[in-house]
């Protein structure tokens, strides 16, 4: 085999190689992960997390704008200490209410962040107060079945 | 030419696997000779060729080459050595995967740093001198098992050698050939002023062009001289592998207990 | 003859030989290793490595990832549309092929195509002496055999591997949007909405190159360790092939489990 040949055939392996890996990286992966570079971090307690998980994404309206950094378990006051890692091109009002949602009916569940209307923003370290717990679906079966039969009986 | 030693084997000793192959073995071979080294098959030859090489470590005894003591050197002290020394295996052992001119370019390549044009004349030269200028652009596989000694030998030769090695140069040769690879040997050994040791056992063509011969039996040397002492030794062993004979010191049967006993134990057992 | 103690004493010497053989193959490893600076004195014969082991696997590797791809798209759809949510297709063709499918069917075909040729290209080498010959003219064969074949494998493996992903999810997306009409808005977008570049790209990145090292070293290994024999060649190709199988194997299993623990 001619060298020039063997250069030629070489190069294109390895850019059809190339290819495929910026390929994999761009279009069918998205650098969600990497993307945000510099992040702050806020800290949100609630009563039940449900099923939350570390690398989840948050979102205010719709947009992600962090990664769950961390979920912990606060012995004294028996809640859920979520620690968020957010864009730093991104600040958000003291008041700001964190809530867990469900994306579609059983899709992952992610923090949702909504502005409140406080001149202050929220820094580094900083704990966000107002915050909703997520829905758990038997909690919401079972009120459900109750609030029925307390209809039921009062109809008697 | 000078009386010098080249190479200086002084009881050298080696085990394969517990089994003893070679059991004190002497040799001198004096500097500008063709020496042959010969005996029947598997008594060592070749191990001994080996260590000379610096592949194979003896187990005890002494290879001295040029002053230097193989034995004892480091592997890169050996590497050096090995530039000095050129080898030709028994089927030539040529790249499949490079051409003829390749093949001998090779060892320029490794070990110098020519530019391509002087590679491209030594390589020419050099296959000039075995014949085959013609078939520096042949692969390997088509050649005969002749071209491709040739070829390999072209080869060994490379760098200059000054100590040659051949390792059953002459096997499955048909005889003009064999004539060729003969004259080659001597030929290519004058003209470098190289040394030459070679392990075979074709007889007829090795008195022919060496100035010296060994009989290695058992693991040792039994008989030692010119050809013409050769030709005329009235030593038994010698005697038959000159002659060719089936029987005599080295036996036609291997060792078993008589044939007797072993025709009745199998009638016995069935 | 059932005989307690000559089973115990084969039994024994099986062990010894297997553990005296791992010793070689490290030592041999740690050579192969020592002598990789040999790839930069000697980057031509290991680009001929690339192309040998690489280039020349190139139609098998995009024909099988274009068939799994298509065959991961039909049975994908086929489950899928029984929970109405056809639309995920492409995140689970994505998924299945870069964290499973891409490095581990890649590697087991470069393990049969390429290393197989390797372990026969060396064994042949060995048994026709032209290592021995190499040796003899003071150059190591380890730096100039092996090494430059070993390095071949591995840069041709993960580029491989990436491939055959690539193509897979080609062909997912042509049964799934051309063939069958999912949205070919959502699939894309549901795929590069799961698909995290470091968490699922990286990872299978990861464990192509960690299998194309644990081939190419098998493959090499077995062929500088052949008998020099045509049996005994013909023996390594088989051994190299089933042992690189079983590597692969057992390698994803372990790197899965370090891999992807507990994260989503």
């Amino acid at each position: 085999m001619n060298r020039t040949t063997l250069d030629l055939w070489v190069g294109f392996f390895v850019a059809l190689g190339m290819a495929a890996l910026l390929f994999l990286a761009f279009k069918v992966g998205s650098f969600s992960g990497a993307q945000i570079e510099h992040t702050y971090q806020l800290q949100a307690k609630f009563d039940n997390i449900g099923g939350l998980k570390v690398r989840g994404p948050v979102k205010s309206a719709g947009v992600v704008v962090g990664r769950v950094a961390d979920i912990r378990f606060d012995p004294e006051t028996y809640e859920a200490v979520v620690l968020l890692n957010i864009d730093t091109r991104y600040t958000f009002p003291k008041d700001t209410f964190a809530s867990i949602y469900t994306s579609g009916l059983l899709g992952d569940q992610y923090v949702g962040l909504e502005p409140g209307g406080d001149e202050r923003k929220l820094a580094t370290g900083d704990t966000i107060f107002k915050t909703q717990s997520a829905v758990v679906l038997e909690k919401l079966v079972g009120q459900f079945l109750f609030s029925k039969a307390a209809e039921s009986q009062d109809k008697k | 030419m000078s009386d010098e030693i080249l190479v200086d084997i002084d009881n050298l000793q080696f085990d394969y696997g517990g089994k003893p192959v070679l059991q004190g073995v002497n040799m001198r071979i004096p500097k500008g000779k063709v020496v042959a080294i010969m005996g029947g098959s598997g008594c060592g030859k070749t191990t001994l060729l080996r260590c000379i090489g610096g592949q194979l470590r003896p187990s005890a005894g002494k290879i001295d080459v040029d002053g230097q003591v193989i034995n004892e050197m480091s592997r890169s002290q050996i590497f050096a050595m090995r530039r000095r020394m050129g080898m030709l295996f028994q089927f030539g052992a040529l790249f499949t995967d490079l051409s003829v001119f390749e093949n001998v370019a090779f060892p320029l390549r490794e070990h110098t740093r020519l530019p391509e044009a002087m590679i491209r004349d030594l390589v020419l030269m050099k296959l000039q001198a075995v014949g085959l200028r013609g078939a520096k652009d042949l692969m390997p596989n088509s050649l005969s098992g002749g071209m491709a000694r040739r070829v390999a030998l072209a080869r060994a030769i490379a760098l200059d050698p000054s100590l040659i090695m051949y390792d059953e140069p002459f096997t499955g040769l048909d005889p003009i050939s064999l004539g060729v690879i003969g004259q080659l040997i001597r030929r290519l050994n004058d003209a470098l002023g190289a040394t030459s040791i070679m392990v075979t056992h074709d007889v007829q063509e090795s008195l022919l062009i060496v100035d010296y011969i060994y009989f290695i039996s058992g693991g040792q040397v039994v008989a030692e001289g010119t050809p013409d002492e050769i030709r005329h030794s009235r030593d038994p062993f010698v005697h038959q592998f000159v002659y060719a004979e089936a029987d005599g010191p080295v036996p036609f049967h291997l060792k078993a207990p008589p044939i007797l006993d072993d025709l009745l134990q199998e009638v016995g057992r069935v | 003859m059932f005989n307690p103690l000559a089973i115990l004493r084969s039994l024994g010497s099986l062990v010894v030989n297997k553990i005296a053989r791992l010793g070689h193959a490290s030592r041999f490893s740690l050579a192969v290793l020592l002598n990789s600076g040999a790839i930069l004195r000697r980057y031509p014969l290991t680009l001929r490595e690339i192309w040998f082991s690489g280039v020349l696997s190139l139609i098998i590797i995009l024909v099988s990832g274009l068939f799994v791809g298509l065959v991961l798209g039909l049975q994908g759809y086929e489950i899928l549309q029984r929970y109405g949510s056809a639309d995920a297709l492409g995140t689970v063709v994505a998924l299945s092929l870069l964290r499973e499918l891409g490095p581990v069917v890649a590697g087991l075909l470069f393990a049969s195509r390429a290393g197989s040729a390797i372990t026969a290209e060396i064994g042949l080498m060995k048994t026709t002496e032209q290592l021995k010959a190499m040796d003899m003219m003071a150059v190591d064969p380890v730096a100039r055999v092996v090494v430059p074949r070993f390095w071949g494998g591995v840069i041709s493996m993960p580029l491989l591997a990436a491939m055959f992903s690539s193509m897979g999810i080609f062909g997912g997306w042509f049964i799934g949007v051309v063939l069958i009409g999912v949205d070919d808005g959502s699939f894309w977008a549901q795929m590069q909405d799961a698909v995290d570049f470091r968490y699922d790209v990286w990872n299978g990145f990861v464990k192509s190159f960690v299998f194309g090292v644990a081939v190419a070293l098998i493959a090499v290994f077995e062929g500088y360790d052949a008998d020099p024999t045509a049996e005994g060649v013909s023996r390594a190709i088989t051994r190299t092939v089933v042992t690189s199988a079983l590597a692969i194997l057992a390698l994803d299993f372990v790197l899965t489990s370090f891999m992807f623990r507990g994260t989503p």
